[in-house]
C-alpha cells in the first residue's frame, strides 16, 4: 500500500464521506439538471416525501429496515477482509425459511412465528453465504465471484420453489400461500395511527437490536478482534493463531443471517406471503450503505436511513415530477457507491494537504510517519 | 429430433453466443491486464441503450453501433479512473458501473422517449441486417451440407462474424504480439513491468481502452442487432455469464469461444425446453439456467480442474517512491 498521510479521526469518518456523498448528490442533480427538472425542487419532494407526513415517515423507515439488515452484512464480511456481494441472493433464499415456517407456527401467535421464523431464515440465509465461504476458505475461489454466481443461482431457485413448490393449486399468481393474522409480525401502526397505512412493523425493532449485536460482536469480543485482525492483516492473523479459514466461514454464515432478515421484514411483515424478487435489490443497497456507513452501526444507521428516505421519495418524485422516474434513485445510489466506495480516494489527498496547511505542527510528524511507512 | 430442429438450436446457439463472446473477450483484455471486471453488464447495457437512442434518431444502425462503442468506453474509463488512477476497490467500481448503467439507461430512456424505458422500436437500416454469404441460396439443396452452411453459418448479423473473428485476432494479440506480452506480464507480475521502464497504468488502461470497445460491440448487438430497440435492463444477466465463460475458460481466448458456444447452447435449449419432457423426466428450466452458475463455481473449487486467474488480478498497482 502507499504511504498514507493521517487524517483527523472525524475528517476520515465524517468529513470525507460526507464530501462523496456531496459529490454524487452534485452528480445526480447534474443529471435531473440535464433532462430539463429542478434538481431543489427535486430534493424538496424528496425530503417531503420522506420525512413530512405519518405515512411517508413509515415507508422510509420501513424500507430502512431492510438496508440496515443488508447493510450490517456487508459491513461484519468487510471487517474480515471479505466482499460480500451475494446479500440480494442470501435475503431471496432466507424467504424459504421464513415461509416454512411462519405458514406452519401461523395458527399459534406472532410470539413464536416470528422468533422461529427468524431463526429459519437466519439459517437458510447464513447457509447461502456459507458456502462461497466455505469455498473461499477451503478451495481458494473467490467470494465476490462465487457469492454473484449465488444471486443468480438463488434466483433460478426461487423461481422453481414458488412455482413448483410453494404455489397452492389454487392461484395462479406466482405465490406462496397467505400467512394467517396470528402469524404476521404485527404493524407499527396498531400502535400509533401516526404511520398511516405504511408498512413498517416491528422488524425495524429487530433490526436496531442487530445493529447493537454487530456492535458488540465486533468490538466487544474475542471474536470481533480475531474478525477485525484477519480484515486488517491475514498473515498476522495465522501466526496469532487464529484459524482463517474457519474465521472466514462463520463471518460469511453470520453475514449471510443479518441479510436472510430481510425475509422476515418482507415475508412477515409486509407481503404475508412468499412472491417473487421479494429483495428488490436491497442487497446491492447493502453495499452502499455499509461502505457509506464505513462499517459502523451507527453510520449504517444513518446511512440506511438517508437511502430508505431516497426510495420513499423517489416514489413521491415519480407521481410530483413525470419527468423523473424511481431510477433515478439507483442512479444515486451507484454515484454513492462509486464515489465513497471506488472513488474514496478522490478527495483524500488534497484533503490530506489542507490539513496539513491548517495544523504546521503536525507536518512534521506526517512526513516522518509518511517517510517511515514507505521504508517499510 | 430432425435436421431441422437441431440446426434451429444450433443457429439460436451462434446467436446466443455471440454477445457473450464479445463481452468474455472483451474482459479477457481487462483482467489479463489485472483489473478483474464485474462491470461487463453495465457496460454492455448502457452500450445497448446508447445504440438503440441513436439507431432510433438517426435510423443508421452503424452510427448506433458507433455510439454504443463510444459510450461503453467512456463508461469503462470512468471505472479505470477509480480502479487505476485512484487505486480504487476494481470490484467495487464494478458494481457502481453495473448499477450505474442499469439505472442511467432506464431513467434516461423513459425520460427521453417515455416508453416505460424502451426506445422506439427500430426497423430499415435503424437494425443491421442478417447477411447472406455468397452462395448460400444456391448451395441449399444440398442434403446436409446445404442446410449447414445456408442456415447455421449464413444468415447471421455482421457482429456474429466479427465476434468469432475477434477470437482468432485476441489469440494473435494476447500470444503473438509485443503488447499482449506486456500485457499479459502486467496482469502477473507489474512490478516486474514496471522495473522494465513499461508504464502499468498505460498497459492497463491500454487493456480497458480495448475492453470497452468489445463491450460496445457486444452492448450494440443487443439492440440494433438481436433485437429491434432497447428494452430495459435488456442484458439481463448476460455480463455475468460471459464473467462466468471467461473464469471458466481459464482466461484463454479459444476455451472462451467454446464455452460461449456452450453457454449459449444451454440458453438456447433452455428456451426450446420451456415445459418440454426429456426421456419422461421433466427438467426444471431453472435448473438450466443455473448451469453455468454452478459450473462456474464448481470449477472455481476445483472439482473439476482450476481456474487460477492472472496473479496480480484485482490489486491496483503502486509504484514505490
Amino acid at each position: 500500500m502507499s504511504a498514507r498521510r493521517p487524517l483527523p479521526r472525524w475528517a476520515d469518518v465524517a468529513l470525507l464521506p460526507a464530501l462523496n456523498l456531496l459529490l454524487a448528490f452534485l452528480v445526480s442533480g447534474t443529471v435531473v439538471l440535464m433532462v430539463g427538472e429542478n434538481p431543489l425542487h427535486a430534493i424538496q419532494v424528496i425530503i417531503y416525501g420522506a420525512f413530512g407526513y405519518g405515512d411517508g415517515f413509515g415507508y422510509t423507515l420501513y424500507y430502512a429496515t431492510n438496508f440496515i439488515f443488508t447493510g450490517l452484512a456487508v459491513a461484519v464480511a468487510a471487517h474480515a477482509g471479505l466482499f460480500n456481494i451475494g446479500g440480494d441472493g442470501q435475503a431471496y433464499v432466507a424467504g424459504l425459511g421464513a415461509i416454512v415456517v411462519a405458514l406452519a407456527l401461523d395458527q399459534t401467535h406472532w410470539l413464536i412465528a416470528m422468533p422461529a421464523a427468524m431463526l429459519a431464515a437466519a439459517a437458510v440465509g447464513g447457509f447461502w453465504a456459507f458456502i462461497p465461504g466455505y469455498l473461499q476458505a477451503k478451495r481458494g475461489s473467490h467470494v465476490v465471484i462465487t457469492t454473484i454466481m449465488f444471486n443468480f443461482i438463488a434466483a433460478a431457485l426461487m423461481v422453481y420453489m414458488v412455482n413448483r413448490v410453494l404455489k397452492p393449486v389454487t392461484t395462479m399468481a406466482p405465490e406462496s400461500e397467505t400467512i394467517d393474522v396470528a402469524g404476521r409480525v404485527p404493524q407499527l401502526r396498531q400502535f400509533f395511527s401516526f404511520f398511516g397505512y405504511s408498512p413498517v412493523n416491528l422488524s425495524i425493532v429487530i433490526a436496531v437490536l442487530a445493529l447493537i449485536f454487530v456492535y458488540v460482536l465486533i468490538w466487544r469480543t474475542k471474536f470481533g478482534y480475531a474478525v477485525r485482525v484477519l480484515g486488517a492483516n491475514p498473515t498476522a492473523s495465522r501466526y496469532a493463531g487464529i484459524s482463517n479459514s474457519r474465521m472466514i466461514m462463520v463471518t460469511m454464515t453470520i453475514s449471510g443471517a443479518l441479510a436472510g432478515m430481510v425475509a422476515i421484514n418482507e415475508v412477515m411483515g409486509v407481503q404475508n406471503r412468499l412472491v417473487l424478487d421479494f429483495v428488490a435489490g436491497a442487497g446491492f443497497v447493502g453495499i452502499a450503505v455499509a461502505l457509506m456507513g464505513r462499517n459502523h452501526p451507527i453510520g449504517i444507521l444513518l446511512a440506511a436511513l438517508l437511502f430508505g428516505a431516497l426510495y420513499q421519495g423517489g416514489q413521491e418524485l415519480q407521481f410530483v415530477i413525470p419527468g423523473i422516474t424511481r431510477e433515478m434513485i439507483v442512479v444515486i445510489q451507484a454515484l454513492v457507491i462509486l464515489f465513497t466506495g471506488a472513488m474514496e480516494g478522490l478527495f483524500r489527498p488534497s484533503l490530506e494537504r489542507a490539513f496539513m496547511l491548517y495544523r504546521p505542527e503536525h507536518k512534521a510528524e506526517a512526513i516522518s510517519r509518511e517517510t517511515a511507512d514507505s521504508e517499510s | 429430433m430432425d435436421l431441422a430442429t437441431i440446426l434451429s438450436i444450433l443457429d439460436a446457439t451462434i446467436r446466443l453466443s455471440t454477445p457473450l463472446l464479445l463481452a468474455a473477450l472483451a474482459g479477457l483484455y481487462s483482467e489479463r491486464a489485472g483489473i478483474f471486471d464485474i462491470g461487463l453488464e453495465g457496460k454492455m447495457l448502457a452500450a445497448a441503450f446508447a445504440a438503440g437512442a441513436v439507431a432510433a434518431i438517426t435510423g443508421s444502425a452503424w452510427l448506433g453501433l458507433l455510439a454504443g462503442m463510444v459510450v461503453s468506453l467512456g463508461t469503462t474509463l470512468i471505472q479505470g479512473l477509480a480502479s487505476i488512477t485512484l487505486k480504487g476497490n476494481q470490484l467495487i467500481a464494478g458494481v457502481a458501473i453495473n448499477m450505474l448503467a442499469a439505472g442511467m439507461t432506464t431513467f434516461l430512456g423513459q425520460t427521453w422517449f417515455g416508453q416505460g424505458g424502451r426506445t422506439p422500436a427500430l426497423s430499415g437500416d435503424g437494425r443491421f441486417s442478417p447477411v447472406t454469404l455468397p452462395f448460400a441460396e444456391q448451395l441449399a439443396g444440398i442434403p446436409i451440407l446445404g442446410p449447414i452452411y445456408a442456415e447455421l453459418i449464413s444468415g447471421h448479423y455482421i457482429i456474429v462474424y466479427v465476434a468469432f473473428a475477434m477470437v482468432a485476432v485476441t489469440a494473435f494479440v494476447v500470444y503473438r504480439t509485443r503488447f499482449g506480452l506486456r500485457m499479459r506480464a502486467v496482469g502477473e507480475n507489474p512490478k516486474a513491468v514496471d522495473t522494465a521502464g513499461i508504464s502499468v497504468v498505460a498497459m492497463r488502461y491500454k487493456a480497458i481502452i480495448i475492453t470497452g470497445l468489445l463491450t460496445g460491440i457486444a452492448g450494440a448487438y443487443f439492440s440494433i442487432a438481436q433485437g429491434s430497440g432497447f428494452g430495459s435492463n435488456m442484458t439481463a444477466g448476460k455480463g455475468y455469464i460471459a464473467l462466468a465463460a471467461l473464469i471458466f475458460a481459464k482466461w484463454k481466448p479459444v476455451p472462451v469461444m467454446f464455452t460461449c458456444l456452450l453457454f449459449g447452447f444451454l440458453d438456447a435449449l433452455q428456451i426450446r425446453l420451456q415445459s418440454a419432457q426429456i426421456m419422461g423426466i421433466e427438467v426444471p428450466v431453472q435448473a438450466i439456467q443455473a448451469l453455468p452458475y454452478v459450473l462456474t463455481v464448481i470449477l472455481l473449487a476445483g472439482f473439476i480442474g482450476k481456474a487460477v486467474g492472472p496473479k496480480a488480478g484485482g490489486v491496483p498497482y503502486t509504484k514505490e517512491r
